[in-house]
């Protein structure tokens, strides 16, 4: 049952909050201890907020639009009076005086919040294998990592936990996990979604967003915690987007580019993007490759300018105020013992590299530079919306690994935020919707891109992706999706128009300049 | 001994001032900003820099920053912060949110009492941090035993004013603090309180060769907890001294922060140049710019009430008429005249003097009746009418009341308000009229005709006599000075005509004076 079918029932009173909320805490019960998706199921909570929303359906009242539905939490968000771990030991024993604004929303708007989801610790990785209380496990298949970091978020959502999910998503923290277990996952427009409440990881990328089984779903969260917060100084004076309209619009018309330069994957998932490209086609999008050239330079743009930021972030975890405190002879002391016992191995690197990179000196050559790339990312993008409504690209080069096969190897890992640390660095939506598997029968994402705000278009784009790909559950696989747009780009007034019949590219039309 | 005064050195001073703001709530957040509160009850989840929490800018205090802008006559631009990072428990984010190469305030300039003007590099806004009491043998962090932290203090808004290289003395170091401290005050940004640390200073202090150029300054010390303006003069005394013994001995000056221990008297190392922090400053991502509307930023300097300076030349001018002419003040009890009006200014009278004497007060009479009795009580003073005071210095100019009595009916005024007239009255004091006075000395001088012919030929030490003797007829109500005049004027008179005992009564002739 779908988030919204899920909540349907249970306004009209077909269904009770309880009911809903047992049945998934049974499939919790069933399946967690493989999974691992939770650092804390808050079972008996859910259950009194189940009730409470039951009466107040007995009472006549509309408890929202999300009214019983059971929603999980990455563990980096903040909860009134339930321990928020950020999955690090520097946190032990810290419990918030209060919630989130994104959870208030959801609170207010019905939903039930039943756990908190593990994630690479303070959201630095893309297995949540970097978890202080252990790894979690692709539902899709237990051997291979669920991504990350928002994986708990994705897993729980996969293995049906509850229909949804809130992440975030620094550098792809949402889109990737979602891509690996076959969900849908939302990184919304920078300042869309409230970060009052989000333990900050890189402030000037990070973004709340769903995660969901369908488009349908993900875009009923995001109308619900979306929308300015005066909490939060870069929030956006926008309101929630209106997004449950647009879903069945169909795209024809629209323009659609696929991203060359990051169509370097595997070629099981470069083939699936290729076939939702088609798909679109068929569907009467007009479909190019279009070149962003800036965004070669994107992961490196990003991995200066995340741990920098997070280097300042983390400094708050000192022993002084909150968590856990090593004692020592002297303060100084103390700080050390504390910040080497509480921090994980890669937090550590970040932060190192992130005190590196804005240290006098090299200031200028690390964090100025890469600061710089990111405009230069940011006009690269802009030049391409010129032409396209949307753009498509994989969320990740490879379908799900093997736990334990990149933690070894940092930058290994790192390559697998390659196509989506480019919409954190622009601010832009981006989105990853399940379409087909890979060669070994996992999951592959697509990720949709739109300009800043491009919200309706990009779950236009999203909606028609899931149809074609069989609704949400379906799988297209190997060999479904097919070449369809060798005569799309004819389409394109004006720019674009008259490259038509260029590159042969499995059918797509000539590559498109941003400059 | 300044190293001023040591020949062949020079001592140069920068100054940077950290100010409290008078808001009514913090930086970034709603809580209170107050001083004296029970420890950590003014805290919330964002100046305790709790994980997940954000700060929001306080509009009030951008304000506020524009104002002493304004009043430094500095560039007001587009600005950003940015955060430093180092850590100190009393600083709960690990970070301080500051500005750095974009700050609200440009360039700018203050000039003092003394007319010396002095540079402003920037004015820019900060959050302060909490308040650390180290419990343990030496009141500093490392061989505390343990320390108390309240964070009360931590997030409340800071403007950070930095002068340039431009003072050349302890003396000229207050004056500039103290007429900062004035302006700040004037603007409504501060209440001035050092005592309760609204104001503190940081003192970059260097000598170098007597007239050497500008740019060829000393290696300087930056030294810290400067909270009185005894303690900064104290301080860089005591800096310029060492550093001048250290040069005559042949030595360099090294680079460092230095802790100003009031008890000893003396400036200690706090950290070299190797062990200075490494700020790591980078743009603050939880904040947007600060960009003010061109409108406002002009509306808000508009409103801005006199400036000391402004108000010291304007009393000035209507002590002495325009300009720096002799001033009728440099004659009279109060001294140099710039003094006066500095302390006038300062103590918040200058308005009630500007009013008497535009009444028609004697200016110098009003000065002095302000400085000494009024400045007395303050508050009263400040509540006086002008008007009410410029009766009563009429009173005393024309004799009406001697100096005494008029001093005593000031501090009724000052106690309570009222008119001179009905207080005087009241007290009976009034009662001396021209009349009575010329009475008395009718009396006196037909009582002692022998001294009044000695007094008439040119002995002028008989006159005190007879003052005395007009001023016990009178019961004291005629002071010395009046008694004096009246018997002058008479001396004058009486070439004309006949001794008052020699003709009965004068009374009716006399009766006309006025």
């Amino acid at each position: 049952m779908t988030a919204l079918e899920t909540a349907a029932a249970v306004r009209s009173g077909a269904r009770s909050a309880r009911e809903v909320v047992e049945g998934h805490l049974a499939t919790i019960q069933a399946r967690e201890g493989q999974i691992h998706a939770f650092n804390l199921v808050t079972a008996e909570l859910a259950l009194q907020t189940a009730d409470d929303i039951d009466q107040q359906v007995a009472r006549g009242e509309d408890p929202g639009p999300l009214a019983g539905v059971p929603v999980v939490l990455k563990d980096n968000l903040c909860t009134r009076g339930v321990p928020t771990t950020c999955s690090s030991r520097i946190l032990d024993g810290w419990v918030p005086p209060y919630d989130a604004t994104v959870v208030v929303r959801l609170r207010a708007a019905g939903a039930v919040v039943v756990g908190k989801a593990n994630l690479d610790e303070f959201a630095m990785g893309s297995s949540t294998e970097n978890s202080a209380f252990g790894p979690t496990r692709n539902p899709r298949d237990v051997g291979r990592v669920p991504g990350g970091s928002s994986g708990g978020s994705a897993a729980a959502v996969a293995a049906n936990f509850a229909p949804i999910a809130l992440g975030s998503d620094t550098g792809g923290s949402i889109r990737q996990p979602a891509a690996l277990c076959g969900v849908v996952g939302v990184k919304p427009t920078y300042g869309l979604v409230s970060r009052y409440g989000l333990v900050a990881f890189a402030s000037s990328l990070d973004q709340v967003g769903p995660l969901a089984g369908t488009v349908a779903d993900a875009a009923a969260v995001l109308e619900v915690v979306a929308g300015h917060d005066p909490a939060d100084s870069t929030s956006l004076g926008q309101p929630a987007p209106a997004l449950a309209g647009v879903l069945g619009q169909g795209v024809a018309g629209l323009r659609i580019g696929v991203v060359s330069e990051l169509m370097k994957g595997s070629v099981d998932v470069d083939a699936r993007v290729r076939e939702a490209a088609g798909a679109l086609a068929r569907a009467g999008a007009v479909v190019e490759e279009v070149s962003v050239p800036a965004v070669a330079h994107g992961l490196s743009a990003y991995y200066l300018i995340a741990p920098a930021e997070a280097s300042s972030n983390l400094a708050r975890y000192d022993g002084v105020r909150y968590g856990l405190r090593v004692d020592g002879p002297d303060v100084t002391s103390m700080y050390g013992a504390t910040r080497a016992a509480g921090f994980g191995a890669e937090v550590k690197r970040r932060i190192m590299l992130g005190a590196y990179a804005l240290s006098a000196g090299y200031y200028d050559a690390y964090y100025g530079q890469a600061q710089r790339v990111r405009t230069l990312i940011i006009d690269s993008f802009a030049a391409a919306y010129q032409r396209f409504d949307a753009l498509l690209a994989p969320t990740s080069p490879t379908t799900a690994f093997r736990v334990g096969e990149k933690v070894g190897d940092p930058l290994a890992m790192y390559l697998s935020d390659v196509c989506t640390t480019a919409a954190n660095l622009t601010g832009h939506p981006a989105m990853s919707v399940p379409y087909g598997v890979g060669d070994d029968g996992l999951p592959v994402g697509v990720q949709v891109l739109a300009p800043a705000l491009g919200e309706p278009v990009m779950f236009k784009v999203a909606a028609a992706l899931e149809r074609a790909a069989g609704g949400g559950g379906g799988a297209p696989g190997a060999g479904s999706g097919g070449a369809g747009m060798s005569t799309a780009g004819a389409g394109v007034a004006g720019a674009g128009a008259g490259r038509a019949g260029g590159r042969p590219t499995d059918g797509i039309v000539g590559p498109v300049g941003t400059r | 001994m300044t190293a001023g005064a040591v020949p062949g050195w020079d001592l140069v001073v920068g100054l940077e001032v950290h100010c409290e703001l008078l808001t009514a709530t913090k930086l970034f957040c709603s809580c209170r900003n107050a001083f004296g509160d029970e420890p950590n009850t003014n805290v919330c989840p964002v100046c305790l820099g709790l994980p997940g929490s954000l700060p929001v800018l306080n509009a009030r205090a951008v304000e506020l920053a524009v104002r002493v802008g304004t009043a430094l006559r500095c560039d007001i631009r587009p600005s950003i912060f940015h955060r430093k990072n180092y850590f100190y428990p009393d600083m709960p984010k690990g970070y301080q949110i500051s500005q750095y190469d974009a700050p609200i305030n440009r360039g700018g300039w203050l000039d003092l009492p003394g007319g010396e003007r002095i540079r402003i590099e920037r004015a820019h806004l900060e959050e302060d941090t909490g308040k650390t009491t180290h419990v343990g043998r030496s009141g500093r962090i490392h061989q505390a035993g343990h320390s108390l932290v309240d964070y009360n203090r931590a997030g409340v808004p800071l403007i950070e004013t930095v002068s340039a290289p431009d003072l050349r003395s302890a003396d000229q170091a207050r004056a500039y603090v103290s007429e900062l401290r004035a302006v700040l005050v004037a603007v409504g940004a501060s209440d001035g309180k050092m005592e309760e640390g609204s104001l503190r200073v940081d003192a970059n202090v260097s000598v170098m060769v007597s007239g050497a150029p500008g740019t060829a300054l000393g290696t300087r010390c930056e030294i810290k907890n400067l909270n009185s303006l005894r303690s900064l003069g104290r301080a860089i005394e005591y800096e310029a001294a060492r550093q001048t013994a250290v040069l005559e001995a042949g030595q360099a000056v090294v680079q460092e922060t230095r802790h100003w221990n009031e008890a000893e008297s003396r400036t200690t190392l706090m950290r070299s140049k190797e062990e200075a922090y490494d700020y790591r400053y980078f743009p603050e991502p939880d904040l947007v710019p600060i960009v003010g509307d061109q409108r406002w930023q002009v509306a808000v300097g508009a409103d801005l009430p006199a400036l000391p300076a402004e108000r010291r030349a304007r009393l000035s001018d209507a002590l002495n008429g325009v300009g720096e002419a002799p001033s009728p003040l440099r004659s009279g009890a109060g001294g140099d005249g710039r003094e006066a009006v500095a302390t006038l200014v300062e103590l918040d009278l200058d308005g009630l003097v500007l009013g008497a004497v535009a009444a028609g007060a004697d200016p110098r009479l009003a000065v002095n009746r302000a400085l000494n009795e009024a400045a007395a009580d303050l508050v009263g003073a400040r509540r006086l009418d002008p008007g009410a005071f410029a009766r009563l210095l009429a009173m005393e100019g024309d004799g009406r009341l001697s100096a005494t009595q008029a001093k005593a009916v000031l501090a009724e005024m000052l106690a309570g308000g009222g008119d001179p007239v009905a207080i005087a009255q009241a007290r009976g004091y009034q009662a001396l009229t021209a009349e009575a006075l010329e009475a008395a000395v009718d009396e006196v001088l037909a009582s002692y005709p022998d001294e009044w012919s000695r007094y008439l030929s040119g002995d002028v030490k008989v006159g005190g006599f007879l003052v005395g003797q007009i001023m016990k007829s009178t019961r004291g109500r005629s002071d010395g000075k009046a008694a004096a005049a009246a018997l002058e004027q008479r001396s004058r008179r009486s070439a004309k005509r006949p001794l008052p005992g020699e003709s009965g009564s004068g009374k009716g002739r006399l009766s006309g004076k006025r």
